[in-house]
């Protein structure tokens, strides 16, 4: 029966279950739970209780491990060469660094040293970024220095549904995934299906359309882009947000296609700006002869200042990228 | 360090040697070659089986040395002769259900484990056959297929890995085990002590076996260890523990026995470290300088564990010469094979580079 807005009941359901609003945090939870529900040989770890997962899972699955990064970074890969599945959650990527032995040199090689007699399915989470005055060790982004380990994958969602999405397609994966997770985003709401979904890996996400300025925007810096999107549509500048969604792989077709259209390109990134993610994919740009035949001006990018993330609030507002500094980086180049 | 120092400091580790073997006098060890209580109750069969391993150990590494001397191997070859006894005992009592984390030093240990001679020495002469396609080498050699989870060659690296591994029996429910090899060195490692600390609270059917050679690289244990007796740290995590001379196979494999029959009772973790020591340097090499008293390796070297076992079922009359004979013949025949089918095999293509950094 059709109701005032034209929609049948059952219409409408669908229509109420497409719009559910779920968090960041609540959908990397669901992705866990839907794939644990699904495959027994699946364990979790981490140093503080996960207590939702552990109610439905039981101890012996859901383990607290003790204050041991590089032990139980390594457990993964034991378990994962026995046959079992594991998410190993560090909290925070300044722990990760405690564990770097096992993530560089055994997680990111096994796979290849051992000639790819075994796989190894893990995934590997950790919160990055600034904003929350966490001061120099608890506000890094250095997803770039695992980028440059080959062997591992690397994903960088942005909203709820890339993070249950793109969780989803790292716990089918056979090889380690570490998932780096903005600490300003898990409280974030976003629409989140109910049905089943999948984020692929390498695969870009057009955040939004635009012919004048591609700008590639990674995690909470997207939602930066797309703010300074909108300010710069109303002087007629027309933005091409772009979300790379996964660093390893990178799509970076999609960015070439892009600024072949559009002849210019801003890179922001909130990691510090030597050797980072910005500067590869500005590398990518100006090294592919066809779009570099199509740059209207030089490639830009806005990143992190290099120094160690500082405490007080107006310094760390300083140091990293935000809506102003893009507007302004995509000026200088119009 | 200055040699001198480094000299000095081995006169210490004997020093060493000698409170360990009054700790032994006093009934510290289980089984103690020195004051000849051997035990010599195994099976014929077993005790066959025992000495063909550590034979085929031996004369594999001896062939990996003239291969390597004749300049046909390249990278880093750690060799484990002297050791020998330590993997054939500790992996007699392990099935292929069971799972190991080796080391650098880890061609014993993978033969021990049953792995096919053929990959490994392909694998070794850098081959396309070997069981890392030519990936590893000598110091990455691994058979997943056999419980064999992989050599690393970071020292201390392997055993976080087999905590995982153990962590793994305990849920399987099925009786299996995991055991990690590691050197004296390891023991300095901040994972070596994590990982205790997790076998510990969790209880795992990880068998921790401690291959004392006594020197990291040309560093002496008693330099480097404020523990003087190791056993004394897994002591302090709760952990049942053994010291075991570790040249005699025998010995080795009762205390392995003992160790193993817990861990699959669900009374796991245990530490078992066994007194070695290695006959080459820390890898085959003409530069790098070998520290270690020279009286101290020809003494060990007198302390041969293949040649103490062989005179043994000599004179108990297990074996006859002829039938020493027919095994030495058997063993050198597989090493032969093994050889002949890595210098046969082809070599990767450059391109095949390109494969195997990920899983499909």
């Amino acid at each position: 029966m059709p109701g005032q807005d034209g929609c049948d009941a059952a219409a409408r359901q669908v229509l109420e279950r497409q719009m559910r609003e779920i968090t960041y945090e609540q959908a990397t939870l669901e992705a866990i739970q839907e794939e644990f529900r699904r495959d027994p040989k699946t364990v979790h770890l981490s140093t503080d209780l996960a207590a939702e997962l552990q109610r439905e899972f039981g101890p012996d699955r859901i383990r607290v491990t003790p204050i041991a990064e590089n032990n139980f970074v390594g457990a993964a890969i034991g378990l994962a060469g026995s046959g079992f599945r594991t998410v190993a959650n560090l909290r925070m990527a300044t722990f990760g660094f405690v564990a770097l032995d096992q993530f560089m040199n055994h997680a990111a090689k096994i796979t290849y040293m051992f000639g790819g007699q075994a796989k190894f399915p893990i995934l590997y989470r950790m919160t990055v970024g600034a904003g929350i005055s966490a001061a120099a060790e608890h506000s890094i982004s250095p997803y770039s220095m695992y980028m440059n380990v080959p062997g591992l994958k690397i994903i960088l969602p942005t909203t709820p549904y890339d993070a249950k999405g793109l969780l989803k397609t790292a716990l089918r994966e056979n090889n380690p995934v570490i998932s780096f997770e903005h600490v300003l985003l898990g409280g974030m709401k976003g629409e989140v299906p109910e049905e089943e979904y999948f984020v692929p890996f390498g695969q870009a996400k057009i955040r939004r359309a635009g012919s004048d300025v591609t700008v590639v925007a990674f995690a909470k810096m997207a939602y930066d882009a797309l703010e300074a999107a909108e300010d710069l549509a109303k002087e007629g500048i027309a933005l091409e947000v772009i979300d790379p969604r996964t660093l390893a792989p990178l799509d970076r077709e999609t960015i070439l296609q892009s600024v072949r259209k559009t002849g210019r390109l801003v890179v922001v990134d909130e990691a510090c700006q030597t050797c980072g993610v910005a500067g590869e994919i500005i590398a990518s740009v100006t090294a592919d002869k066809e779009t570099f035949g199509k740059l209207k001006a030089h490639p830009a990018r806005v990143c992190g200042l290099d120094l160690p993330i500082p405490f007080s609030p107006p310094m760390e507002k300083f140091v990293i990228p935000d809506k102003a500094k893009i507007v302004k980086a995509v000026k200088a180049i119009m | 360090m200055t040699v001198t120092e480094i000299r000095k400091l081995c006169l210490h580790q004997l020093a060493a040697m000698a409170y360990k073997s009054k700790v032994a006098r006093q009934g510290r060890y289980s089984f103690n070659a020195v004051n000849g209580r051997y035990p010599l109750e195994l099976d014929k069969k077993t005790l066959i089986d025992l000495y063909t391993t550590m034979l085929t150990i031996r004369r594999f590494e001896e062939r990996a040395y003239s291969e390597w001397s004749a300049g046909n191997l390249f990278g880093f070859v750690h060799s484990y002769i002297g050791q020998e006894a330590i993997a054939t005992g500790v992996c007699a009592h392990l099935t292929k259900k069971d799972r190991i984390v080796s080391n650098h030093r880890g061609h014993g240990h993978c033969i021990a484990k049953g792995a096919d001679m053929k990959k490994m020495m392909a694998e070794i002469y850098g081959k396309k056959t070997g069981y890392c396609k030519g990936k590893g080498g000598s110091m990455h050699i691994a058979d997943f297929s056999i419980g064999m989870l992989g050599a690393d060659g970071i020292v201390g690296a392997g055993l976080p890995i087999a905590t995982g591994a153990a962590f793994a029996a305990q849920l399987e429910k099925s009786g299996s085990v995991a055991a990690v090899f590691f050197g004296d060195g390891a023991c300095n490692e901040g994972e070596f002590h994590e990982a205790l600390n997790l076998a510990g609270i969790w209880k795992l059917p990880l068998l921790f076996v401690c291959e004392n050679n006594q020197y990291g690289v040309n560093t002496p244990a008693s330099y480097a260890m404020s523990a003087k007796d190791i056993t004394r740290i897994p002591e302090a995590y709760h952990i049942k523990n053994n010291v075991v001379y570790g040249n005699d196979v025998e010995v080795v494999y009762k205390a392995a026995e003992e160790a193993i029959a817990l861990l699959r009772n669900g009374d796991g973790p245990y530490f078992l470290e066994c007194q070695t020591y290695r006959w080459h340097k820390h890898f085959l090499s003409k530069a790098l300088e070998d520290l270690r008293p020279q009286d101290e390796l020809e003494s060990w070297k007198r302390k041969c564990p293949v040649v103490a076992f062989e005179t043994k079922l000599l004179q108990k009359g297990v074996l006859t010469g002829a039938d020493l004979e027919s095994i030495n013949e058997t063993v050198k025949a597989r090493i032969e094979d093994a050889c002949k089918f890595a210098v046969d095999s082809p070599y990767p293509q450059p391109q095949d580079a390109l494969e195997d950094v990920y899983s499909a």
